[in-house]
C-alpha cells in the first residue's frame, strides 16, 4: 500500500525534513520524491510505503494537515488508489 | 503509473473545483420489522437501523481522510414506511417518522429517506393513511424525507393520487411555514421512481433490494465546467467527448469509495449514481455548464438540447467507470440548490415551463421550485401531472419537489440554508385546472409503439 504526499506553498527552510521527519516517525518508507522551486513557490509530491505503518493511516494524515497549517502550505496525504482509479482504466 | 499531471489534476478538482462524493446511501429492508403492533414495529425499526448503520458515518469520515475526498453527507434509505404502516390499522403512521428520526439521531446520519407509498396503480392498506400523515410526519421530524410514486410508464398515472399530493403538499408548506416551508423541500412526488436511488428527497429502498447495500452519488459540476472552459472553441462533438473524459474520473472515484465502504462496513455494494448534482456553492453549478456551452443565460432558446448533450454524454462517460450504475444517474436541475439556476430564475430568464421541457431531457424533474404561497393545491396538482406525463411517455423517471412559499408572492425568496439553497418565488398561470383534477380516476398506460 502507498499513499501519496503533495506539498505546495511558499519556498521554506526545512519542508522536505519536517514531511520526512513525520514519515519516520509514523514508520512510512519514502519511496520517491520530485520537487521543484520555481521562484519561490515550493511544490513536492512523494511517494510512500505505508504497508508497515506504526499507527492508523487518518493519524498521518492529521499530522500531515497540522503541520501545513503550521507552515502556512497545502499539503494533502492521499491513498495512491483514488489516482490509479481515476487515471487508468 | 502514477504521473505528477494526474496528481495535481485530482487535487485540483477537490480542492479548487468542488469536485466530491455527495452522498453514501445505506439501503435497509424492514421487511422483517412489520409488526401489528405499531410501537413494536418502531423499536424493531430503531433497532434494525442502528445495527446496519451505525458504523456508516465514522467508516464515511475514514474513507474521507484516505481519499482525501470530502463526502457530504451520510444517508440512509429505508423500505417504504406505507408498507409496515399497512399492518397497522387506524394508527398514526407519524410514530414511524419519530422512530427513524432516532435513528438518524443515533447513527449521526444528515437524512433517512423512505416515509414513501409506492401508488401509481392504486392505494393499499396503508398507503392513504401514510401520504395523509406526510405533512405531520416531515413538521415533527428534522431529516426524515418522504416520496410518493403516483405514475409508471406501465401502469399510468393514479389521478386520486395526484389530486390528494396537491393538498398534501400545499399542507406541508403550510405546517412548516415558520421555517420557510422546508417540510415541502423533504417531499418528492415520483413518476417511475427508482428503488436503489441514493438522492434525497426521493430516496427508498426497494422491494426487490437486498437486505442491506451501500449506494454511491457522485457530484462535480464544476470539474465539467472548468474542463470545458478549457476549450472555448471546439465543436459540439468535442465538448461532449470532453464530458465524457471527465464524467468517467468523477465516477470512477464513486466506485473506488463505494467499494471500499461495502468492504469496511460489510455490506454488498449496490450501485453509483452516475449524477450531477449541483450545491449552491460558487463554480458547482449545472447551469453554469450549459452557459459555457454558449447560452448567455441557463434559460433561455438552446438550453434543452445543450442539457440534453450534457446528460447523454456524462452517462456514457460514467457507465464504463463503474461495476454497476443504477439511481437516478444523470444531471439534476434544483433550480434553489444551483447559484446559476437561482440567478436565470430571478432573472425571468428560466421559467417553470422551460424546466418542464429540461426534466424531458435530463435526470428527474421539476425540483426545488418555489412557488407562490397562494397557489391552489389542484393546481399543484396539474403540476405534478403533467411532469407525471413527461416521464410516463418517455419511459423515464420524473419527479416533482416544488415549495409553496405560504405568506410570500413572486419576487419574494425562500432561505433553507446548507445543500438546499435559496430560491425565488417563480410565476406560475392564473388559469385553474381544478375540473381537470377533480374528476379523479386513472390516465392509462401509453402505447409502446407507434412512437412519435
Amino acid at each position: 500500500m502507498r499513499a501519496v504526499i503533495t506539498v505546495i506553498g511558499k519556498d521554506n527552510v526545512g519542508i522536505l525534513h519536517k514531511v520526512s521527519g513525520i514519515c519516520a516517525e509514523m514508520g512510512a518508507n519514502v519511496i520517491e520524491v520530485t520537487q521543484s522551486v520555481l521562484q519561490d513557490m515550493f511544490a513536492m509530491i512523494m511517494l510512500v510505503d505505508i504497508t508497515g505503518l506504526s499507527g492508523d493511516f487518518s493519524e498521518m494524515v492529521d499530522k500531515m494537515t497540522a503541520l501545513g497549517n503550521d507552515l502556512g502550505l497545502s499539503i494533502h496525504t492521499m491513498h495512491e488508489d483514488i489516482f490509479n482509479s481515476m487515471h487508468n482504466i | 503509473m502514477l504521473n505528477v499531471y494526474n496528481i495535481l489534476e485530482t487535487i485540483r478538482m477537490i480542492q479548487d473545483e468542488c469536485l466530491d462524493i455527495r452522498t453514501i446511501t445505506m439501503g435497509i429492508s424492514l421487511l422483517d420489522c412489520i409488526d401489528t403492533d405499531i410501537d413494536k414495529a418502531c423499536e424493531k425499526v430503531y433497532n434494525k437501523i442502528v445495527k446496519c448503520a451505525k458504523n456508516l458515518v465514522p467508516v464515511g469520515q475514514q474513507i474521507e481522510k484516505e481519499y482525501g475526498i470530502p463526502i457530504i453527507n451520510k444517508r440512509i434509505s429505508v423500505t417504504p414506511i406505507a408498507m409496515l404502516a399497512a399492518a397497522c390499522p387506524g394508527e398514526n403512521p407519524v410514530k414511524f417518522a419519530k422512530a427513524l428520526q432516532r435513528a438518524a439521531d443515533t447513527c449521526g446520519v444528515n437524512f433517512i429517506g423512505g416515509y414513501s407509498a409506492l401508488v401509481h396503480k392504486g392505494f393499499s392498506a396503508g398507503d392513504e393513511a401514510l401520504i395523509r400523515s406526510i405533512p405531520e410526519a416531515l413538521a415533527v421530524t428534522e431529516n426524515i424525507c418522504s416520496s410518493v410514486n403516483i405514475g409508471s410508464t406501465k401502469s399510468g398515472i393514479n389521478m386520486d393520487a395526484v389530486k390528494l399530493m396537491g393538498q398534501i403538499v400545499k399542507e406541508t408548506a403550510e405546517k412548516t411555514a415558520d421555517r420557510d416551508c422546508i417540510g415541502a423541500a423533504k417531499l418528492v412526488v415520483f413518476c417511475n421512481a427508482v428503488e436503489d436511488n441514493p438522492f434525497m428527497a426521493g430516496a427508498f429502498h426497494g422491494v426487490g433490494e437486498p437486505d442491506c447495500e451501500i449506494h454511491v452519488g457522485v457530484s462535480g459540476p464544476g470539474v465539467v465546467r472548468a474542463a470545458l472552459s478549457k476549450y472555448p472553441d471546439a465543436s459540439i462533438n468535442e465538448l461532449a467527448d470532453i464530458i465524457k473524459k471527465t464524467a468517467f474520473k468523477i465516477t470512477r472515484m464513486g466506485q473506488l469509495v463505494g467499494a471500499r465502504a461495502s468492504e469496511l462496513l460489510g455490506v454488498p455494494f449496490g450501485i453509483v449514481d452516475l449524477s450531477l448534482a449541483p450545491t449552491p456553492a460558487i463554480g458547482d453549478s449545472v447551469a453554469h455548464i450549459l452557459e459555457e456551452m454558449g447560452l448567455e443565460m441557463c434559460g433561455t432558446h438552446g438550453t434543452t438540447a445543450c442539457l440534453a448533450m450534457l446528460n447523454d454524454a456524462v452517462k456514457k462517460g460514467g457507465v464504463m467507470a463503474s461495476s454497476t450504475v443504477g439511481g437516478l444517474s444523470g444531471a439534476f436541475i434544483p433550480v434553489s440548490e444551483d447559484a446559476g439556476m437561482i440567478d436565470a430564475a430571478v432573472a425571468g430568464v428560466l421559467s417553470l415551463e422551460k424546466l418542464e421541457a429540461m426534466t424531458a431531457v435530463c435526470s428527474v424533474g421539476l425540483d426545488m421550485i418555489v412557488v407562490p404561497g397562494d397557489i391552489a393545491p389542484e393546481t399543484i396538482s396539474a403540476i405534478i401531472a403533467d411532469e407525471a406525463a413527461i416521464g410516463m411517455v418517455n419511459t423515464k423517471t420524473t419527479a416533482v419537489r416544488l415549495i409553496p412559499a405560504i405568506g410570500k408572492k413572486e419576487g419574494e425568496t425562500l432561505e433553507f440554508g446548507g445543500l438546499l439553497g435559496s430560491g425565488p418565488v417563480m410565476p406560475i398561470r392564473d388559469k385553474s385546472a381544478a375540473k381537470f383534477i377533480n374528476r379523479g380516476g386513472r390516465i392509462p398506460a401509453p402505447m409502446h409503439s407507434l412512437k412519435n
